[in-house]
């Protein structure tokens, strides 16, 4: 039997209204992530991957409207009250966001900081919230953790301020973790630091993690699965092996063509994908990659394809059924 | 082999800042750029990569004449830009131009497209007509693939890969010999990355540019550049052509730079995870006695924090360290 679901995301939609009509930043995505598995969500600015997480989450701006339905360990998510998400967010999920300075209040030192949730949350004594404070630090590889705990952000450099962030978000010790682009705004070795942290923590708590970016090196060194984002649809998922060598969407083999790759074996060139991101505002009416692909078929412009199996766990959503050989280049 | 257009001698810019005990107390030195010689040769790209902080920009910006150089040369065209005065480095500035990481910051929102491209030409050629000014500016946007249409527009109506293109053509509607591209994909989605690094590559050829492609990643430098130069707290750390940089680097630094980087490849990834270098970047202020990467080397003996490594020849690369050989040879 497949094991339940930690969460179960059905149909969601996120529509914003703006002063030159409605943008629809989400559309129709389904998602399910398993306890302890990582799932990673790949597709460039504006392809709606974070848009949609925000929207599970009830942190939408106030034009927007989120539809659907979203159960997290069976309770509903998309419509619950303030009161019960606030409770939810920070205790049960954590967050790390791409700018550790998201996270952090520069007026706090990282004691208030990291002990505060777990006053709020799990109703822990000032003593017992220092002492598994300085613990999580230890766990991120913090050194001095008890001095560190007087200090405030800015006397910490970013790796350290990223490994801060990733403490408070697994201070509650939640079931589920969103890593949004955690690695995006720091230097390689920084970033190194950063995944194999995750890796760890992950393991010793067995957090699932829904991990956002547009990196592949990231998705390659944490990732179970893969969602593919373009045009806030979900365009392709399967497992990361499938995605890497068996991709079947034109979008998902661009996007592995024309990232810089230290490999020797790739061509000098690097094989551009022509065009732009549609326009949210303007998006076509069929598959809205359609105009930047070298695939196209007649019935591409006419209807927006349907997520479908290609073989078990693995789907597409894309008319083109023949091999992915040809090289999409800019004219 | 071609003849170096920009060959940079010890180049060194310090900045004095104020410690924080106090108004009165004596103000430390921050060595950005400590010691860098290097020479650009004619036509070639040669990649700068570095953490944050490694001293990269500064050492751009001061071959620029952009910040005040402490000591050093940087000869350009039989002169010594690091010593010229301000008028003078303002004759030279038509020959060394820059394209900036983030394109939309470096672009004014209330000039349009055509003024932005058109008022280096303004600054350096008055005598221009507006019809000869127009129609070079037109033909500078069709080489970087922007429509003259879109002459009109502002900065804000661009996407920033399409900002990037502007910010290209800016710089190069001067004819430069020299362009120093400061990070120019960092800050680009992934798909208009490839396309920015294509067009630079396709530049480069029908205008034989000279590049300084300054950049955080291996990955990027690796589509650009055929030589690279290494970074690290304001020297020189390595300087090798591409292919031995990435098959053999012989410096610990750009050994842990290239392990650092995860491969779009999960089953490489999981047999070899990436491998953090430990430690943190030491204050350039302070920097370790000896070799300034030696208390996050794994190498690291005695000498090493007694006596500061040359950089040196060793095969077709420079290197930095005491151990280069051992390297060489553990690695062969």
């Amino acid at each position: 039997m497949a094991p339940t679901p930690l969460l179960e995301v059905r149909d969601v939609s996120v529509e914003f209204a703006t002063r030159e009509g409605a943008v629809r930043a989400v559309s129709q995505v389904d998602l399910d992530l398993v306890t302890g598995e990582t799932l990673a969500i790949v597709g460039e600015s504006g392809s709606g991957k974070s848009q949609m997480l925000l929207g599970l989450l009830g942190l939408t701006a106030r034009n927007g409207r989120v539809s659907g339905s979203a159960r997290f360990k069976g309770e509903e998510l998309v419509g619950a009250g303030a009161k019960r998400l606030n409770q939810i967010r920070g205790a049960e999920i954590g967050f790390v966001f791409q700018d550790p300075m998201t996270s952090l209040n520069p007026y706090l030192t990282i004691g208030r900081q990291l002990t505060e949730p777990l006053t709020v949350h799990r109703r822990v004594g000032s003593a017992a919230a220092t002492a598994q404070a300085i613990e999580m630090l230890h766990a991120v590889h913090i050194t001095e953790p008890e001095r560190r705990m007087q200090q405030y952000p800015h006397q910490l450099s970013g790796g350290m301020r990223q490994r801060v962030a990733i403490a408070m978000a697994l201070i509650c010790r939640p079931e589920m973790l969103i890593a949004d682009e955690p690695t995006t705004a720091l230097d390689v070795t920084v970033q190194a630091q950063v995944l194999s942290l995750l890796r760890e923590v992950r393991e010793r708590f067995g957090t699932a993690v829904i991990l956002v970016t547009h990196d592949l090196g990231v998705i390659a060194e944490l990732a179970d699965r893969v969602n593919v984002m373009y045009a806030g649809r979900i365009v392709e998922t399967g497992s990361v092996d499938e995605i890497f060598y068996n991709c079947r969407h034109p979008y998902t083999q661009a996007l592995e063509r024309s990232i810089p790759q230290l490999d020797d074996s790739r061509l000098e060139r690097l094989v551009a994908i022509a065009g732009n991101p549609p326009n949210p505002l303007h998006l076509p009416p069929g598959c809205a990659f359609a105009p930047r692909c070298p695939y196209r078929l007649d019935v591409c412009d006419k209807s927006v394809p349907p997520l479908e199996a290609v073989e078990a766990g693995h789907r597409k959503a894309c008319f083109y059924e023949g091999a992915l050989d040809r090289m999409a280049e800019p004219a | 082999m071609s003849a170096p257009i920009l060959a940079v001698r010890d180049l060194r810019v310090y900045f004095e800042i104020r410690s924080n005990e106090g108004w009165l107390s004596k103000p430390q030195t921050l060595r950005a750029v400590d010691g860098v010689t290097f020479d650009l040769l004619q036509g070639e790209t040669l990649g700068v990569v570095g953490e944050s902080g490694c001293g990269k920009t500064t050492m751009a910006r001061a071959v620029l004449g952009l910040v005040p150089v402490t000591s050093g040369e940087v000869l350009f065209g039989g002169k010594d830009l690091a010593h010229l005065d301000a008028g003078e480095m303002r004759a030279q500035r038509q020959h060394l131009q820059i394209i900036f990481q983030d394109p939309l910051a470096s672009l004014d929102p209330r000039m349009t497209l055509g003024q932005i491209i058109a008022e280096p030409l303004r600054s350096f050629f008055p005598k221009l007509t507006a019809s000869e000014r127009q129609a070079k500016v037109v033909e500078i946007m069709g080489h970087v693939g922007l429509l003259p249409e879109q002459i009109n527009r502002y900065p804000h109506e661009f996407s920033g890969g399409q900002a990037q293109r502007i910010g290209i053509a800016r710089a190069l509607i001067l004819r430069p010999e020299v362009v120093v591209c400061d990070e120019p994909v960092s800050a680009l989605d992934v798909s208009i990355k490839a396309q920015i690094l294509n067009l630079l590559s396709d530049l480069q050829e029908r205008f034989g540019l000279s590049l300084l492609f300054i950049a955080h990643d291996l990955a990027s430098v690796r589509h650009a550049s055929r030589r690279v130069m290494v970074l690290y707290l304001g020297k020189v750390m390595e300087l090798a052509p591409w292919k031995d940089i990435y098959r053999t680097p012989l410096h610990p630094y750009t050994q842990a730079l290239i392990q650092a980087i995860p491969p779009a490849d999960p089953k490489r990834a999981r047999s070899n995870p990436v491998k953090p270098l430990g430690g943190e970047l030491p204050s350039p202020i302070s920097p370790p006695s000896g070799c300034v990467f030696r208390t996050r080397c794994q190498h690291a003996i005695e000498r090493c924090s007694l006596e500061v490594p040359l950089l040196r020849p060793v095969g077709e690369s420079l290197v930095a360290c005491h151990l280069a050989e051992q390297i060489q040879a553990a690695s062969a």
